[in-house]
């Protein structure tokens, strides 16, 4: 049987969208056939997100058309696509926090049953598809795996004939998105099809059947996954060859530098995570990489870490000497250097210049004030060696930090701290958002400082990145550590337990103990 | 169809031509009030805006009501940029002159040089600890200052009134609610003979220009800005939030109150129910009009002192209630909330243009 | 017996015509704040409300009219205050204020020709039977219309918020507005409503000061109940129900100061004015104290901008 002989459920011939100062998608053609797993693949800011947005009526084309089962349609509202039979999978949940799970469902549905009726239909596609969920938790107590299954629930109770899904394993553990792939491929036998967006080819290989690939706003081809190899279809997504990162190996490992002894925080609301009982070491020389399921405690180990969050001097130490009670400026002045997860807003003031931005962390521990008042050539001098240095493309240090294109932006945000040397860095989420070549640079810079001996702290959600930069490795689950492990003897899908909490020992893998622990308390 | 489109930075011109877009829409609208109020348009925006400083006497009286404006706005404007909305500099105005006041009615009447200075200590600090109450009901129970501090003007205004009915009136004064009038030590030196203007104009000048300086050139400032513009960068930073609330509040208390001190010791002389005709709300508008920049206050203040003047020479020459002050007051402020709109963003009419549709 | 009847009616026809102006302005503030939208400029919305009533009923001879046009003057002002805040993306703090002190300016001018005048308020309707029960029947079925419309406002809000679809709406796009905007509802249009109604309720609460309360007309005579209003909302978590039970606490506050100096209590006048003030920041602190409670309760987006984007 072969496609050609049905009309393509959707289609898309020529679709251009611009936005003031970037055309988003350059005439883009796209054709989804019925029950097809289809891959729309592209590096961050390739236009997928702008095209499922016009497919699900969120955007309006500026020209092009899109047929719906051989007829022309303007999807005007996510309303309108809904009646097509069209759902979607956001990214970043649209999801109403202090709302239960049937208030949240009814409200993503056009005209929802009454809510009694609803609850049970609700039960019905969680049975049917092995989406176990209570109708009645409001979603802020529910886990990030959980609360993507809301929307995917919700798409399922309008019977979809086209299920979007917008990176949906992000935020999965590689387990969770096994059982995912389960209930997709079960949508597909029903004849459903579904527009998979994705960055990720091992996993496009695995469940999609065809794939579109952008680049830049534009096509740049399309083939059949399972044909292909993870490198050819690299080669098409990001165009340019990419320096790559070797993977850091043997390392000179020093004394420990960072240590955090058994904190323990209760969870400060109903939407945060409490901490348990939080031990690791990191040396000189290493880079320590944490991985996780979003929402499981890394925002409150990061606040323990930078000094937003205060507890017993003893509980956190660097170089030995306890800073646990000491806010972020007085732990700069003893070391240790930070770059949150958030750019704007957190690790930048978006309206601000990017040399107010050096200021901004950088007056802990460079030469910037003189009795209160700020020697603006020097906060200058400082922001232009770090622009040149990580190759950081703005208009000069007076731009804004708000007016950077994302990896621009990140890329000064770690240069600001690397280039202060500082004998610890905690770093999270080094290249969320970031393109390929922004990632190389920042990756690289990691190993160089960490090669000078600072000890590096990564917490991240992407496994890729920690398995190529980390030496050892561990994953924070529900507030808890799990032991951390030389990064060589672990596989992906071992590292994918730890993130569920399991100990890998329980598993029936039985690994040498992280000697490391052993030696470190020696050291301290 | 009119649309909003994000500029990729935002417009320096615009931060200086949003004001003066505002003036001219204000004006605008005043003539057409004016005309459905049935009065002659032309002539009243004249005795509204260009009579009253028409000689040398009313430009004097332009900057004795500008001073507190000034003084005022100033403080308010370094609170609103670390998103600290204090909004009851018309109490701690009262409470400053209490204050200092106070001491005034207090002294014998052969006290020398000392009064004066002590009086603006007092009336500081008497603004300070008003403000301090709002600071301490935010930064220990999370209490939201914009409601606190206006209910505490109100407290303020009402033991003011219960001084000067009661234990503070004037044994001579015919059962007026007033303090007796202040002895020649505890009032203001005047600058130029044949008007009211006071010493007060120096020492505001003085004072803009160091909040200027503390603002662009030391860290404080830096933290403020940061505070306001995101307070999650401002944690990361290691900047206190609590420290910046206390400072922010007390800043413009005190100045509140040392405006407070100086209405009572320079053109009012003694104590009265009523020490300041809304100073203390106008400098919010005078704070927002002046950019929250200290020079730019300083122009708007002047600009809202002529708002009061022209209000009254309306009412004496046409006969208007004066309420048409707080009219232009509330407008200007409006327009220029959003012609603001204009710094992001700009118009564009129609739907949106395809930038670099061919190739 | 009759002394303490009558004494007894007039301490709840005091706090009754203490709470109802507040419980209107409340409300409506209540339905704006659900939306995501801060609406400071309760105080000034009250003030046209107030003398657009007392303007029309001077005019028209008939006080319903008159709290039909201050609930008409308290939307078109909130519409003005949506243009700013909603269409052209203004700081809603600063939009609050500028919309009170224009608020006290201009119903300053447009009342000035009223000060003085008088007018016939708003009749009490006794609800047949009802009112004839002894002791109760006056006390609680004797009154003016807004009276019994406020309560029924009270139970129609919280049917309308908890039970219905438009309500489960709203909430939404208060609990996040870029949320229910993915999923297509019109966001903007959703909080225009919302404010407009906040402004039409403190209209009518304006409505009942210039009709009922005093009845007359003077400047800036809500001597900052839009503000009291504001901090009720906080303090009834956004709760109907709780808005009500705080209005009534306030007039029960108030009472001490109408009838503290009756009561021969030698304290002086501007102490016992002080009281509301007080109360209202005592109140405030109370409730903020908790700020993780305070924060669950809280519309998620409130005094936010919006914009719907991409």
């Amino acid at each position: 049987m072969t496609t050609q002989d049905f009309t393509p459920r959707l289609q898309l011939q020529q679709v251009v969208k611009a936005f003031p100062g970037c055309l988003a998608n350059d005439r883009v053609d796209l054709r989804v056939m019925p029950g097809e797993i289809h891959a729309l693949l592209g590096e961050n800011g390739a236009g997928k997100s702008t095209l499922v947005k016009m497919i699900f009526g969120l955007l309006r084309p500026d020209a092009g058309t899109l047929s719906w089962e051989g007829e022309t349609v303007r999807v005007e509202s996510p309303a309108r696509a809904r009646q097509l039979g069209i759902g979607m999978v956001f990214q970043h949940f649209s999801l109403f926090e202090a709302l239960t799970v049937k208030e949240n469902i009814a409200l993503g549905m056009g005209n929802p049953p009454p809510m009694k009726e609803l609850e049970r239909q609700i039960l019905a596609v969680e049975e049917r598809y092995g989406l176990p969920l209570d109708p009645n938790r409001a979603v802020h107590s529910l886990s990030v795996g959980e609360k993507q299954r809301i929307e995917i629930v919700r798409c399922l109770l309008q019977n979809p004939r086209l299920l979007i899904m917008d990176e949906p394993t992000s935020v999965l553990t590689p387990q969770e998105a096994d059982k995912l792939f389960v209930t997709l491929r079960q949508l597909r036998s029903e004849g459903c099809s579904i527009l998979y967006i994705s960055h990720k080819l091992d996993e496009v290989r695995q469940l999609c059947d065809a794939a579109t690939i952008l680049r830049g706003g534009r096509n740049v081809g399309t083939c059949v996954p399972a044909e292909e190899t993870a490198a050819s279809m690299a080669a098409l997504m990001v165009g340019e060859t990419i320096e790559v990162v070797e993977s850091g190996v043997a390392v000179e490992r020093g004394a420990v530098r960072l240590a955090l002894r058994q904190v323990s925080r209760p969870a400060a609301s109903a939407l945060a995570v409490a901490l348990d009982e939080i031990s690791l070491e990191v040396h000189s020389g290493e880079i320590v990489g944490i991985a996780g399921v979003a929402g499981n405690g890394q925002a409150e180990l990061l606040e323990a870490l930078s000094g937003e969050w205060l507890c017993a001097a003893d509980k956190v130490s660097l170089d030995g000497q306890g800073v646990g009670h000491l806010g972020p400026h007085k732990r700069r002045q003893r070391g240790l250097c930070f770059v949150p997860e958030e750019r704007l807003g957190h690790g930048s003031v978006p309206e601000m210049s990017l040399h107010d931005n050096a200021l901004l962390s950088g007056y802990s521990r460079q030469p910037f004030l003189r009795r209160g008042f700020v020697r603006q050539g020097a906060v200058k001098d400082f922001a232009r060696e770090v622009i040149d240095r990580f190759d950081v493309r703005c208009s000069g240090f007076g731009a804004a930090a708000g007016s950077l294109s994302g990896g621009n932006l990140q890329k000064f945000i770690v240069g600001r701290e690397v280039h202060q040397t500082p004998e610890v860095l905690v770093i999270a989420q080094p290249t969320w958002g970031v393109d390929a070549g922004a990632a190389a640079i920042i990756h690289r810079s990691l190993q160089a400082l960490a090669a000078q001996g600072t000890a590096v702290l990564v917490v991240s959600q992407d496994l890729d990145e920690l398995m190529l930069i980390s030496h050892r490795i561990g994953a924070i689950c529900g507030g808890r550590l799990s032991p951390l492990y030389q990064r060589n003897d672990l596989t992906i899908e071992e590292v994918g337990l730890l993130m569920t909490g399991t100990a890998l020992e329980t598993a029936g893998v039985m690994y040498a103990a992280d000697h490391s622990r052993g030696d470190a308390h020696v050291a301290s | 169809m009119l649309r909003l489109e994000p500029r990729p930075q935002a417009s320096k011109a615009m931060v200086y031509l949003s004001p003066l877009l505002a003036l001219l829409l204000t004006l605008v609208s005043g003539f057409l009030i004016f005309m459905l109020l049935g009065v002659n348009a032309g002539e009243a925006l004249y005795a509204f805006f260009i009579q009253p400083v028409s000689d040398s006497y009313g430009v004097s009286e332009l900057l004795v009501k500008a001073v507190p404006l000034v003084l005022i706005g100033v403080g308010l404007a370094v609170g609103f940029r670390a998103n600290v909305w204090n909004i009851g500099a018309e109490g701690q105005l009262a409470m400053g002159a209490v204050f200092a006041g106070g001491l005034a009615i207090w002294v014998p009447t052969d006290s020398g040089g000392w009064v004066l200075p002590l009086m603006m200590v007092l009336g500081v600090l008497g603004g300070m600890f008003w403000a301090a109450i709002p600071a301490l009901l935010r930064t220990r129970y999370n209490a939201n200052e914009i409601l606190t501090s206006l209910m505490l003007s109100y407290v303020a205004l009402l033991f003011l009134s219960y001084l000067v009915h009661g234990p503070w009136r004037d044994p001579d004064g015919f059962n007026f609610p007033e303090s007796k009038l202040f002895d020649d030590f505890a009032t203001l030196p005047l600058l130029l003979e044949g008007t009211r203007l006071h010493l007060g104009l120096l020492l505001t000048l003085v004072i803009v220009a160091g909040v200027w300086v503390m603002l662009a050139r030391t860290l404080v400032g830096f933290q403020v800005r940061v505070v306001g513009a995101s307070p999650r960068a401002a944690q990361f930073a290691g900047f206190r939030e609590r420290a910046l609330v206390w400072f922010a509040l007390l800043l413009s208390g005190a100045l509140a109150g040392l405006a407070g001190m100086i209405e009572v010791s320079g053109p009012i002389g003694q104590l009265v129910p009523q020490v300041s005709p809304g100073y203390g709300f106008t400098a919010i508008i005078v704070a927002f009009v002046g950019r929250l920049h200290p020079l730019g206050v300083t122009i708007a203040g002047v600009l809202l002192a002529l708002s009061y003047l022209g209000g009254e020479n309306l009412q004496i020459v046409m006969g208007l209630p004066q309420a048409v002050t707080g009219v232009f007051q509330g407008m200007l402020l409006f327009y220029l909330l959003a012609c603001d709109v204009l710094i992001q963003y700009r118009v564009r009419v129609g739907r949106p243009r395809v930038a670099g549709g061919e190739l | 017996m009759s002394e303490s009847v009558l004494m007894l009616q007039a301490v709840a026809l005091t706090i009754i015509g203490a709470a109802t102006p507040l419980l209107f302005a409340a409300l409506g503030e209540m339905v704006t704040e659900r939306s995501g939208v801060l609406n400071l400029g309760l105080e000034g919305m009250m003030l046209i409300g107030a003398v657009a009533a007392f303007a029309a009923t001077v005019v028209s001879g008939n006080p319903y009219l008159g709290v039909l046009a201050g609930a008409a003057a308290g939307a078109l002002v909130a519409l003005l205050h949506g243009l700013l805040v909603l269409s052209l993306l203004a700081n809603q703090v600063a939009t609050g204020l500028a919309m009170t002190l224009f608020g006290v300016g201009l119903s300053a001018l447009l009342g000035a020709g009223f000060v003085g005048t008088t007018i016939t308020p708003l009749p009490t309707l006794a609800i047949p039977l009802l009112a004839d029960v002894p002791l109760l029947g006056s006390l609680l079925f004797d009154h003016n219309a807004l009276v019994y419309l406020s309560l029924l406002l009270v139970v129609g809000l919280s049917l309308f918020i908890y039970h219905t679809r438009a309500g489960l709406i709203l909430r939404a796009v208060g609990e996040s507005p870029s949320s229910a905007h993915a999923l297509g509802y019109p966001v903007i249009r959703i909080r225009y409503l919302a404010l407009i109604f906040g402004g039409a309720m403190a209209g009518v609460g304006g409505a009942y000061l210039s009709l009922v309360s005093t009845p007359m007309w003077s400047e800036n005579m809500t001597a900052g109940r839009g503000w009291v209003a504001l901090a009720l909302v906080v303090f009834a978590s956004w709760k109907p129900g709780r808005v009500l039970a705080g209005a009534y606490m306030f007039g029960g506050v108030t009472i001490l100061q109408l009838h503290g100096q009756g009561m021969g209590v030698s304290i002086p006048s501007q102490f016992l004015s002080m009281l509301p003030y007080l109360a209202t920041v005592v109140v405030l602190v109370l409730i903020s104290r908790d700020s993780v409670k305070l924060r669950e309760n809280r519309p998620a987006s409130l005094g936010r901008v919006f914009r719907p984007s991409a």
